[in-house]
């Protein structure tokens, strides 16, 4: 069990920065999030985009940002979940919460800071009728291990760098793979492009496009998948259909918390801290909604601030504390670093 | 100030005739947002910088549209339900030329 003083949930810039004014009032922080990196939307979805709206930076990269963010709490020794889901939360009578996750990790603590952004980033799914039924029977929109596919004959459907370099990879280990894709043209790395060119000329894969994946044969199991070409059908036998169309946020689980939504956002008292209907569990950053909302960076820093005041006399009722400023405290780090502004000289000059 | 009128069909099927500002600087897909037309955290989703298809919509109408970019055609050929009258809306700016656009929101994917 991983035992900290604020949990957050998710690590884009609003999360990360809650680290920073929890570890001004010395409190420890550990983030989960379902991305294998911190930064959330600024990693995911672009890095290379400058923002112009951050006080005091005339532009920054969106990466830049979140290496920024990363060395400024690092003095206050973050933990992190990564690469795992939250996914269920219980509320003990003590008034802390044990948040698990997607793989089972356990996480307890007082207070639960849900800086889940637009929500955790999903595989997109392509829609053909009764593909859920076959999830996990020949359908996978994650390839978790390749040698999974051995000797196994594969469809993937999906025309960008996931779709090109898996489709390297497994030509090597199955016994057959077909890339299907809408167009012609293919949206990935220079050097991939000519590889599975050169994969196609030797014939160690096959190439249907312009063509879609339109529907899924068999009974319990894929056995083959039903591809379109300029409105002619062609059945390709297959044991995996694995379509790669990129990730997507979606509120997902958190939607089932016992938390007030609303137009896909939780609902926030933002008159006083930020707080959820469920005392102990704050939203802050693009998750949350209240009246005046604005999905900005920079009010979610604001956000993340004021809720770490109120965490801050959650976990400490009976102690007084009052707001102090880093020109003048300093910023000590829990790993024994200090960071202060130099002392004037006062010298008599005789 | 120059306000024009455009005709949306949600996801739903159901027309709505709006009046966008041209002087805002908005594209469809604030326009769609801000009439509230499809829930919020369906349409919109990387907030306009051409990297999701969730503000895919159908032009029915003749206008002159801006060309499509790379990175529009690239998010279109790896979008759902597409038809040749797909656009992104946020690719498409509100301008005096747009007066009378007629288009239909493309499924939530």
């Amino acid at each position: 069990m991983i035992k900290t003083d604020i949990l957050i949930i998710g690590a884009g810039p609003t999360g990360l920065f809650t680290v920073f004014e929890a570890g001004l009032l010395k409190l420890k922080c550990h983030l989960i999030d379902a991305l294998p990196l911190p930064g959330g939307q600024c990693s995911e979805i672009y890095p290379k985009k400058p923002i112009y709206d951050i006080p005091a930076f005339p532009e920054i990269l969106a990466g830049d940002l979140v290496d920024n963010l990363m060395k400024q709490i690092e003095p206050f020794q973050p933990g992190f979940t990564l690469g795992e889901r939250a996914q269920t939360i219980e509320a003990l009578e003590d008034g802390s919460f044990i948040v698990t996750t997607s793989k089972g990790t356990k996480h307890q603590a007082p207070v639960v800071a849900i800086a889940g952004g637009l929500g955790s980033f999903e595989p997109r799914k392509p829609p053909i009728e009764s593909i859920e039924k076959f999830e996990g029977n020949g359908v996978e929109y994650i390839i978790r291990d390749p040698e999974f596919y051995r000797s196994k004959k594969v469809v993937i459907s999906g025309g960008g760098d996931s779709a090109l370099d898996w489709c390297i990879f497994l030509s090597d280990v199955a016994d057959s793979v077909t890339l299907v894709h809408r167009r012609n043209e293919f949206r990935g790395a220079l050097d991939s492009v000519e590889k599975v060119q050169e994969l196609k000329n030797i014939g160690k894969i096959e190439i249907i496009t312009p063509a879609e994946v339109v529907a899924l044969k068999g009974k319990s199991k894929v056995e083959g998948v039903v591809i379109n070409r300029e409105d002619q059908d062609i059945i390709v036998e297959c044991d995996h259909f694995i379509p790669l169309f990129g990730l997507s946020p979606k509120l997902g689980p958190i939607a089932d918390w016992g938390l007030e939504i609303e137009k896909n956002a939780i609902k926030v008292d933002n008159a006083l801290d930020y707080q959820t209907n469920i005392p102990g569990i704050y939203a802050i950053g693009d998750v949350n909604t209240y009246p005046g909302k604005l999905k900005l960076i920079l009010c979610g820093f604001h956000e993340a601030t004021l809720m770490c005041q109120s965490a801050y006399k959650r976990i400490f009722p009976d102690k007084r504390f009052v707001m102090k400023y880093t020109t003048v405290g300093g910023v000590q780090g829990f790993d024994g670093s200090k960071k202060e502004a130099p002392k004037a000289v006062i010298k008599a000059i005789i | 100030m120059i306000d024009i009128n455009i005709t949306v069909v949600d996801r739903q099927g159901i027309s709505h005739e709006i009046t966008a500002p041209t002087d805002m600087n908005m594209n469809l897909m604030e326009i769609v947002k801000s009439n509230e037309l499809a829930p919020e955290g369906t349409i919109g989703v990387c907030g306009g910088m051409v990297m999701c298809a969730s503000c895919q919509c159908y032009v029915d109408s003749d206008h002159q549209l801006p060309e499509i970019s790379d990175d529009e055609d690239a998010m279109l050929s790896e979008a759902f339900n597409v038809r040749t009258t797909s656009r992104l809306g946020c690719q498409i700016q509100m301008n005096p030329g747009m007066d009378g656009l007629k288009v239909e929101l493309a499924p939530e994917s």
